[in-house]
């Protein structure tokens, strides 16, 4: 069988090879349970580390203009990638 | 009471918080311990939630509605009236909310360790990062008073937020996704523990790995009147000439205004940071009521726009 693996890096701008600030893992084999407030260092320096390690990205967040007069408000971190790998576990 | 100085009140406008060490002496935390009352033992098949209720239902704590004054909210003698009467607690809540604080709410917060979890068939994880209450567009703030009665370790897993923060406009939970923030940092203190948070700051509480249950008391408050000029600002001189900014030969002097307020947290974002940097210079202008103040040309150069 095959299960997903998911990465979620959140980078200092929207290159991909940028310093990542903030990081989600979420592993659909259910080898490790991770959880908020688990790891204060991230598993990746940058998005191109994590590809060169073998995960594949399958989502950016785009690059939108500003609204008129909400240019200076602030809410959720910008540069999201999503990277997956795909392992095999046994049935 | 004692006041919150210029430079405090700066950290507390950039930061979204002030921790403050074993503030509380030791009769008042067991004090507070005993009136608090102990969650019963972890029973087989007896869920969290229904330890929680109970817990609550024994506690001598008295439910309190909303919209009081704080200082009417808790019995002078009682543990908590004596916490907010103690001289460090009044001045900060004077500091950052004025005169007659209004109450919001409370709640005692108890993490259970993993035993309970076990008996009661559920999963012992970490609370997802959460901002409280809801959307909350105001530059006026209110603030949460975070008290530790008793040490906490690393294994307890004490409330975890990341400083910097609070001046994001989200949603409560909807940033439960971001597991991990550079910068975050997680509570273990000495007993006695005050953290004061400004109401924005994202937060969770952390998974209790240990086998001691642990205690957290969080009270609410907002302003009734001004926020403008509250603490001992005796220490603030006038308007600052503009110090060099990019250009500069050597580090900027430590613990002035201007160098808090445009210190950079761990996770700020290259372009975003810079909007941090306007929106504490907002916040410092909300609180100070200088409406021209500035640091490092943010402001003035986005407010010259001509006759």
């Amino acid at each position: 069988m095959r299960r997903q693996k998911v990465l979620v890096l959140y980078l200092a701008n929207s290159a991909l090879d940028a310093p990542t600030v903030a990081w989600s893992v979420y592993d659909g084999a259910g080898e490790a349970l991770r959880m908020a407030g688990d790891q204060d260092q991230p598993p990746y320096p940058t998005g191109l580390a994590a590809l060169k390690d073998g995960w594949r990205l399958f989502q950016a967040s785009q690059l939108n203009p500003h609204a008129r007069g909400e240019e200076f408000d602030l809410a959720y971190l910008k540069y999201e990638f999503w990277f997956e790998q795909l392992v095999e576990v046994a049935s | 009471m004692t006041l919150l100085t210029s430079v405090e009140m700066a950290r507390f406008v950039a930061r979204g918080f002030l921790r403050f060490d074993a503030a509380v002496p030791d009769d008042i935390n067991a004090q507070f311990m005993a009136e608090a009352g102990a969650a019963p033992d972890a029973a087989d098949g007896r869920r969290v939630m229904a330890v929680y209720a109970q817990t609550l239902a024994g506690s001598a704590i008295a439910e309190a509605p909303p919209g009081r004054p704080l200082a009417d909210t808790y019995p002078a003698d009682s543990a908590l009236g004596r916490l907010l009467a103690l001289p460090r607690v009044a001045g900060a809540f004077r500091s950052l909310l004025g005169e007659a604080p209004v109450f919001d709410h409370h709640f005692l917060h108890i993490t259970f360790p993993p035993s309970y979890h076990e008996a009661g068939g559920g999963e012992n994880v970490s609370q997802h990062t959460h901002q409280d209450s809801t959307i909350d567009p105001r530059l006026r703030f209110d603030v949460q008073l975070m008290y530790y009665p008793h040490e906490v370790t690393l294994e307890m897993g004490g409330t975890r937020f990341v400083p910097g923060t609070h001046l994001r406009k989200v949603s409560e939970v909807a940033i439960g996704r971001y597991q991990n923030i550079r910068g975050q940092q997680h509570m273990v203190c000495p007993a006695g523990t005050l953290l004061f948070l400004h109401h924005g700051l994202w937060h969770g509480g952390g998974v209790n790995r240990s086998d001691r249950t642990r205690y957290m008391f969080k009270i609410r408050a907002h302003a009734s009147g001004s926020q403008v000029r509250q603490w001992d600002a005796r220490d603030l001189n006038g308007g600052p000439a503009h110090r060099p900014i990019f250009f500069r030969k050597s580090l900027p002097e430590p613990d002035t205004v201007e160098t808090i307020l445009m210190a950079s947290e761990p996770w700020f974002e290259q372009d975003t940071g810079r909007l941090e940097y306007v929106n504490r210079v907002k916040l410092w202008r909300y609180v100070t009521g200088d409406t021209d103040y500035d640091a490092d040309y943010w402001m003035t150069r986005l407010e010259n726009v001509g006759a």
